[in-house]
């Protein structure tokens, strides 16, 4: 199948970095004309930036990208790429919601005006979801807003094939079965194939490994940064692709970690929670003085998770009942975690506020004893208190949402992949802090994209499609098994 | 209150029809209806050619207006000054229109640019709207007190006799609303580039990614608004006859419950023209009815934004409907 020397598009080169992060080291990728190729990785492998780079939504950092064998300039654009046609469907959204389905097609196609243009768009995308989706059901001039989450990709994903004066080459399907149920998932797979045929190219990727070695000629897998193998479908097989995206060694180094002497189920149990579309009644279970990792691909329902257990801090509902108090440590900083306008002793004590009043004021002293007192336990680099909070590096904001969790009333503490875009010796300090804390009888629920992680972890449930799959105690913990439940077993027979 | 009673029946007549989306898009009309039969009710006279055409006489430069702010809030800001570049307008046109009105074309048209480059610089800066035409509604009042310190300035004839026109049948704030109206429905609702210009409302991240100029999307709107306010000063003069620099100050605040008494929403790009003016024409109405229920005028803001709440509580219901 690898016939197909003409290539639609090669990346050479392709390097990108976010501040101190390197998400792209040199990668290299060509997809062929008429080839499907399927692009795996874990989280944070370069997946999405090497897909936004080619839709031309980002501007490498350095590298070539040629189209039909033409290098492109630096100003290389969506706009350009559209010309070419070069399509992509990404994975959240990108249609109005205001806006009818008949509307939105016309978005993506110029040359839809004048006289007519709506009847022509409705026509066009209403052919195009016949072909693709038969007997999908959406009326063409139905507001994007009232249709159901699976109907608004099925109408994102027909958009992407339809054809107006620039002919479809290249689609590029970014996790398009996420959210399709399994009828319309096979229906677009399908459609891949006959598309495919036709002398079209498609670059796809899926969690639903089975999808990816039953439709793709071609398997390019990723893991931090860089391509690791790339290689005719065929010579792949489930094991050797999870092999293939996991690493070695830090599995040798979670061997090597010294397990832990708590038995689970000696302390009482402080969490029970059911996922909201867990099927069974599976339920995660925190022991006081856990450490429960929460692992799995990204946007899975772990934050969801997280949040349900918040809100039942303290009650005993039928799907989740949690005894006592509850502290979040947010990961998305800037939006969910820091204060901005406040000083780092205020970002520090408004979780522990109610403590810190006196005769109806905020107690001074003691807000900045408590702050202090944090500055020292996690080194907190700051020569004041009172400086504002965006005075520090976003490591430094990172320990303040710790702290302010730590020095809360709460023995329980939830926390959203808190480690996003910190350096490696401020995640050495907090692991050990967490560990202390632990210790001294605080639980923790961890939800993390880094395996690596995991290792701090007393026990992990790995979570899909917003439901636990796995469930895997200490000793049993490898890369191997994480991976292999964050994808889905077999394909859509 | 009258109000109130007559909104009531009119909801639960509704409730037969089912479908709350179309519940929602016949809201506005429903509520320009109610206090119509309000005023018919409390005065038979009302319900000639003469009582509307003197009725709805102010109903077209709020329209105006209202369009202006409609496609201000289409892209998701909002706009503090367009009450203030009424005023200016107003002062524009009466002091140089009659004499030089060449000139006064050019200035208006330079007032229309700006208005653009307000966008733009809203745009690029990543400013909050709410800040920028704060201030620039303290700017545009400003020169309009400049340029006229004391009530007065001429007012050419055609346009007084254009705003007093008496056409046969039906009265002319009627015709000229519908056509704003239309207007205003096809530039935004019918026309291809309408589509894009509502859809960088509901989600620009889109747009972009398609290939549009989110700038030039909101120039555009800003520059429309410009266009619409301009019309709304002119016809404004062409009723009172002597502008001043005050003349349109509570254009703000009404051009902003207008549209959203026309069903339009502060975000997501949500909004309707034809549903713009209904709104507006009503908020007019409401002093007629005031003034029919002999009422001080004094009391019209008040019953104004009672007519607003109870238009939104309405809506708010019918979503609760929808939801379920």
């Amino acid at each position: 199948m690898l016939q197909a020397t003409e290539k639609i598009v090669s990346l050479s080169g392709m390097t990108k970095s976010f501040g101190a992060v390197r998400a792209l080291a040199n990668v290299d990728l060509a997809v062929g004309v008429g080839e499907c190729l399927g692009l795996v990785g874990h989280n944070g492998a370069g997946k999405s930036t090497l897909i936004n780079l080619l839709a031309g939504t980002l501007a490498p950092d350095g590298g070539e990208i040629r189209v039909s064998g033409v290098a492109q300039a630096a100003d290389y654009g969506v706009r350009r790429a559209g010309a070419l046609g070069i399509r992509c469907v990404f994975q959240e959204l990108s249609l109005c919601p205001n806006l009818s389905v008949a509307e939105n097609t016309r978005i993506y196609h110029k040359s839809l005006r004048g006289w007519g243009w709506r009847r022509n768009a409705a026509e066009l995308v209403r052919r195009k979801l016949d072909e693709v989706f038969p007997g999908h059901g959406i009326p063409p001039h139905a507001t994007v807003g009232d249709l159901l989450i699976g109907q608004r990709q099925m109408v994102e994903v027909a958009r992407a094939f339809t054809v107006t004066d620039s002919p479809t080459r290249l689609v590029i399907l970014d996790e398009p079965t996420s959210s399709l149920d399994a009828v319309a998932g096979k229906q677009l797979l399908t459609y891949v194939r006959r598309f495919v045929k036709e002398g079209g190219s498609c670059l796809l990727t899926s969690h639903l490994l089975g999808d990816i070695l039953d439709y793709c000629d071609r398997i390019v897998v990723m893991k931090d940064g860089g391509v690791v193998a790339d290689r005719s479908a065929v010579e792949f097989d489930r094991e050797s692709l999870v092999a293939a995206m996991g690493n070695v060694i830090s599995e040798a180094r979670i061997k090597a970690h010294e397990h832990v002497t708590a038995q689970r189920g000696e302390t009482p149990v402080v969490v029970r929670a059911v996922p909201k579309q867990q099927s069974d009644q599976t339920a995660l279970v925190a022991h006081k003085g856990e450490i429960i990792g929460l692992a799995g691909l990204a946007g899975h329902g772990q934050t969801r998770l997280l949040l349900q257990i918040y809100e039942a801090a303290g009650k005993t509902r039928a799907d989740t009942s949690v005894s006592g108090p509850v502290a979040l440590v947010a990961g998305d900083r800037q939006t969910d975690g820091v204060l901005h306008l406040w000083s780092i002793a205020r970002n520090i004590s408004v979780r522990s506020m109610r403590a810190l009043v006196k005769g109806g004021l905020i107690d001074r002293d003691a807000e900045s004893a408590l702050a202090k007192k944090w500055r020292e336990r996690i080194r907190i680099k700051t020569p004041d208190v009172e400086n504002n909070i965006l005075s520090l590096s976003g490591g430094n904001q990172q320990k303040v949402l710790f702290a302010r969790a730590l020095g809360s009333d709460a023995g329980i503490i939830l926390m959203d992949d808190p480690m996003r875009g910190v350096d490696v010796g401020t995640k050495l300090e907090v692991y050990e802090l967490i560990r202390a804390e632990a210790e001294a009888g605080r639980t923790f629920i961890w939800y993390t994209t880094e395996i690596e992680e995991l290792n701090n972890c007393d026990h992990v449930y790995v979570m899909r499609d917003g439901q636990i799959v796995a469930d895997v105690a200490r000793a049993d913990l490898t890369e191997e098994k994480v991976l292999q439940a964050s994808f889905r077993e077999g394909g859509r027979a | 209150m009258t109000d109130t009673t007559l909104a009531t029946p009119a909801r639960d007549r509704m409730a037969f029809l089912g479908d709350p989306r179309l519940l929602r898009k016949a809201l506005p009309a429903v509520s320009l209806v109610a206090i119509l039969i309000a005023i018919f009710v409390l005065n038979e006279r009302a319900m000639s050619y003469r009582g509307l055409d003197l009725m709805l006489k102010y109903a077209v430069p709020i329209a105006f207006a209202t369009i202006a702010q409609m496609f201000i809030l289409t892209v998701n800001d909002l706009d503090l000054s367009i009450g203030a570049f009424v005023g200016l307008v107003a002062c524009i046109a009466g002091t140089w229109l009659v004499d030089q009105p060449v000139l006064c074309i050019l200035i208006l048209a330079g007032c229309i640019a700006s208005y653009a480059a307000i966008g733009a610089l809203i745009h690029m800066r990543r400013l909050p709207s709410i800040v920028v035409t704060l201030g620039m509604s303290f700017v545009w009042l400003g020169i309009a007190v400049i340029l006229m310190p004391t009530p007065g300035g001429m007012v050419p004839d055609w346009l007084k006799a254009l705003m007093s026109w008496k056409p046969p049948l039906v009265p002319f704030p009627i015709i000229a609303c519908l056509v704003i109206a239309l207007v205003a429905h096809v530039l935004l609702m019918e026309s291809s580039y309408g589509a894009v210009l509502r859809g960088a409302g509901g989600n620009a991240t889109a747009i972009d990614r398609a290939g549009w100029s989110l700038l030039r999307i909101r120039m555009s709107m800003y520059a429309l608004a410009g266009f619409f306010g301009v019309l709304s000063g002119l016809s404004l003069i062409g009723l009172t006859t002597s502008p001043d620099a005050h003349i349109a100050d509570r254009y703000t605040l009404l051009s902003i419950a207008g549209v959203i008494l026309g069903g339009g929403e502060f975000v997501g790009g949500r909004v309707s023209p034809i549903g713009a003016v209904i709104g507006a024409v009503t908020l007019v109405l409401t002093g007629s009815f005031l003034i029919f229920m002999r009422i001080s005028p004094d009391w019209q803001i008040g019953a104004q934004g009672a007519v607003l709440i109870v238009v939104l509580a309405l809506r708010a219901l019918i979503k609760l409907r929808e939801a379920k």
